[in-house]
């Protein structure tokens, strides 16, 4: 039986197809979107063999070169020729692989594009050992030696590997030192500083209040003794683990042949990837990704982790939906409930509305005009004029980034919480007022409740917006590396004038800012990752309380 | 139910009479009243929806309005405690009296007038609460805390609406969960909790199926001792049988209003008659 076409778009049947297709893009979009960002950005961490061949360069000289196969990919000979490189003429494509061949400090740079037909003898020597250091970026070659203050302990051949597990025992024992020391420079001798400080501001607060008496004086600086013999005692501490720090040094050699020693203060780690079995692998991988998401960024963010990005992500978010939750809801109770319903009102909830749309920059830049240099001036002029002329909050940071962002969010809080106001039936509000309630009581201890699910709504909208916001961060606290968490030991522990990292801008610095590139692009994806898992945990969790209220305030059948 | 033993219904089924079997000798002139209406009138914008109304609400009687769809028998209830006060565009004229004192007196707390005033709607509405909360709610608002007075109160009145056997062992469970007559009943206990001099029940029977209904005519037949209930009821069986008294009307305006079984069984006016022989509405 033939259906003619006319019956068929009668049918419906169309028109189901088209709906059905539109949402199969959609998912297949997002998943795509999230699969490749996952990949790359998980790839990443996994221990890459090292390849090590004898590569002819351009003009005919041959070296040996070791490193990490970063990405293959297919040119046209065409573009070879036109670069000068002599291609056959029946060959149309080639092959060319990116490597990462480290050792900056000796190379000068650390990736390498080579043709694959030009490499000949390659191997992947076990022994070959990859070295993550502070500075100068990952160093690839062989071990040949152990000293300790200057002294040679041991020796081998390349090919050799007796000396891995002592070199290790060192490594660890260096790693160890460093914590220490980092602990203890940023926490003890860190809380003294900020104790310095305070009492420096002290200092200068007396002197502009004319209260800077010899007995006043004379007590600051009977503190500022105290701290400073503090001080005088880590820092031996300090000098004593330093020296202990640099005890030991490897004597490396590159596949080339060039030698170098290099300290253990240098080292992160050193290991041997074509030399792991799949556990070390997989026990590296996640070491690799804990040191990801829980230390700080080294290098300008092209290595180590980004724990500070994603704890000022979750903070800033936290501080915003504390401040928009209230006042949303807030504002949309006296809309909804109390406004006497005419054209002033309407005409404020359609520029509650348009607010919505208004782009993110220009809230930026008034949170900057307003919030950073108008309140933040005056509040410092105020409140900490024995700063000046150095800002405490007339500055970007991180309470004016969570105001603007909740300025930015507001609009989304208001209407949820108003749709959710408007379901309230009408009978639930007249059985509270029937028992003698007045309408604030009936607000309160009914209406309120009953509309909470609608406020997380608003709350949700407004987390996910404000997540993944980065344009406005810019102008009012981010920056691309802040010294200090905002949040810390030292009283007022939470620091709302600090600066702080950001996820988004994180990616945006990384990926656009960053001195090296190619380093840099898988840590781009693995950052995003990052706050796609960081937006998407904090909606969980806001639509796990959401649930909850729901279950709770189930809205009557009615 | 036997209804060839009750000739004076124009043959209509009026079920178990569950009034006073005295109620035929009941005369308005002879009660006390509680709420008195002196020529009131009600408007909803322009039109006129309650017209000059006088009447006497008798204490500790029940009282049924009974009237075809939109004749304003529901809103001349809700105006007994200023429930029309939340509705635009609504103003009253003439007076409300209750214990002598007009309730449309600026100087009335409406807070205080509907606690004295209770009333139960159409539809149940409990709070999405614990059973124990809704009860206690109008205690609560009252600035009542103590836990002792509380569960004294809770269960006085649960057992008042004759809800406290199916509710003891789940007091703190959600009212939501119950039934839709459980949930009426427990809406009558929440009101009565605050111990109100009126109940006012708006069609308290009309969602629910026969059986809750008749738990809750033997509830109000329970209650009127201690209140006096005023009733609308769409259903003139029920007006029949739950009431002492009642009233007809028609189009805002009140026909006729006079104990049950005169107006059943001897209606003086026409339109009555038409009505409780079911001519119309």
């Amino acid at each position: 039986m033939r259906i003619s076409f006319k019956d068929w778009v009668k049918s419906g049947s169309p028109w189901i197809w088209l709906n059905a297709g539109a949402v199969a893009i959609s998912v297949m979009l997002v998943l795509g979107l999230v699969a490749i960002i996952a990949v790359r950005g998980l790839a990443h961490f996994w221990p890459a063999e090292l390849q090590e061949s004898l590569a002819t360069d351009l003009q005919g000289q041959q070296r040996m070169q070791l490193g990490e196969v970063v990405e293959v990919e297919q040119v046209t000979a065409e573009q070879l020729r036109g670069a000068g490189y002599e291609v056959h003429a029946d060959s149309d494509f080639l092959n060319r692989q990116l490597m990462k061949v480290g050792n900056r400090d000796i190379y000068g740079f650390d990736f390498r594009w080579v043709l694959q037909r030009d490499l000949q003898d390659i191997s992947y020597p076990p022994y070959a050992v990859a070295m993550e250091r502070r500075e100068w970026g990952n160093f690839y070659g062989y071990l040949l030696g152990i000293t300790e203050n200057g002294e040679l302990l041991g020796e081998q051949e390349r090919g050799e590997n007796h000396l891995w597990e002592e070199a290790q025992k060192r490594i660890d024992r260096a790693v160890d030192i460093y914590w220490e020391i980092h602990a203890l420079e940023k926490q003890d001798i860190g809380a003294i500083n900020y104790e310095l400080e305070q009492l420096r501001l002290e200092e200068r607060r007396l002197e502009l209040e004319g209260e800077d008496t010899p007995e006043n004086l004379a007590r600051l600086e009977a503190e500022r003794q105290k701290w400073d013999q503090e001080y005088q005692a880590l820092l031996q501490r300090l000098n004593a683990l330093n020296e202990d720090f640099s005890r030991d040094s490897f004597l490396m050699e590159t596949t080339d042949g060039y030698k170098l020693e290099i300290g253990l203060e240098e080292v992160v780690r050193a290991y041997q990837p074509n030399n792991m079995n799949l556990f070390q692998q997989i026990g590296h991988y996640f070491d690799k990704v804990w040191e990801f998401v829980s230390e700080d960024p080294r290098e300008a963010n092209t290595e180590g982790g980004i724990f500070p990005a994603i704890f000022g992500t979750v903070l800033m978010v936290l501080i915003m939906s504390v401040i928009v939750t209230p006042f949303g809801v807030m504002a949309a109770v006296y809309l909804r409930e109390y406004a006497k319903q005419g054209f002033l009102t309407r005409t404020i909830r359609i520029a509650v509305n348009n607010l919505a749309g208004v782009p993110s920059i220009v809230y930026g830049v008034f949170g900057l005009g307003f919030f950073v240099y108008f309140v933040g001036g005056n509040l410092d002029e105020i409140f900490y004029p024995e700063a000046l002329p150095a800002p405490t909050f007339g500055t970007p940071g991180l309470m004016w980034a969570s105001l603007t962002l909740a300025l930015l969010t507001l609009p989304v809080v208001i209407v949820a919480t108003e749709e959710g106001l408007s379901r309230i039936p009408r009978s639930v509000r007249e059985g509270s007022l029937a028992l003698g309630a007045t309408k604030a009581e009936t607000l309160w201890r009914v209406v309120l409740p009953m509309a909470s699910p609608a406020m997380m709504t608003g709350v949700i909208l407004a987390v996910a917006r404000a997540a993944g916001e980065v344009a406005p961060l810019m102008l009012v606290g981010v920056v691309k590396l802040a010294p200090n968490l905002p949040l810390d030991g030292n009283a007022p522990f939470l620091h709302l004038d600090r600066q702080f990292m950001h996820l988004g801008f994180h990616i945006y610095d990384v990926g656009f800012q960053s001195p090296n590139v190619e380093a840099a692009r898988p840590l781009v994806y693995a950052t995003a990752l990052m706050l796609v898992a960081v937006i998407a945990s904090l909606n969980l969790a806001a639509i796990a309380i959401r649930n909850r209220l729901r279950e709770k305030f189930r809205a009557l059948d009615m | 139910m036997n209804t060839s033993a009750q000739p004076r219904t124009h043959g209509m089924n009026m079920g178990d009479l569950n009034r006073d079997a005295a109620s035929a000798e009941l005369s308005l002139s002879q009660e006390t009243p509680c709420i008195s209406t002196r020529d009131m009138s009600l408007y909803y914008g322009e039109s006129k929806a309650l017209k000059n109304i006088t009447m006497d609400i008798p204490k500790n009687r029940v009282t049924a309005f009974i009237g075809p769809s939109g004749c304003g028998k529901s809103t001349l209830l809700r105006s007994f405690n200023r429930m029309n006060d939340l509705i635009d565009g609504v103003s009253i004229t003439g007076e409300v009296n209750i214990d002598g004192q007009n309730i449309y007196d600026r100087r009335v707390d409406v807070a205080d007038l509907r606690r004295r005033v209770g009333m139960v709607f159409q539809k149940p509405n409990p709070f999405p609460k614990s059973i124990y909360e809704n009860v206690a709610y109008g205690l609560r608002i009252q600035g009542i805390n103590n836990r002792r007075i509380l569960d004294e109160a809770v269960e006085w009145a649960l057992k008042s609406a004759a809800i406290w056997d199916e509710t003891k062992d789940r007091l703190h469970e959600s009212a939501l969960g119950m039934s839709g007559g459980q949930q009426q009943r427990l809406v009558i206990a929440r009101t009565i909790a605050v111990k109100p001099e009126i109940l006012l029940l708006d069609e308290p029977a009309s969602a629910l199926d026969p059986i809750s209904t008749l738990k809750i005519e033997e509830l109000i037949h329970d209650l009127k001792d201690r209140f006096s209930i005023v009733i609308v009821t769409h259903n003139m069986q029920q007006a029949a049988r739950v009431s002492d008294y009642t009233a007809f009307m028609y189009l805002g305006e009140l026909i006729e209003y006079d104990n049950t079984d005169t107006l059943f069984t001897n209606p003086s006016k026409k339109q009555t008659e038409d009505y409780i022989t079911g001519r119309y509405g």
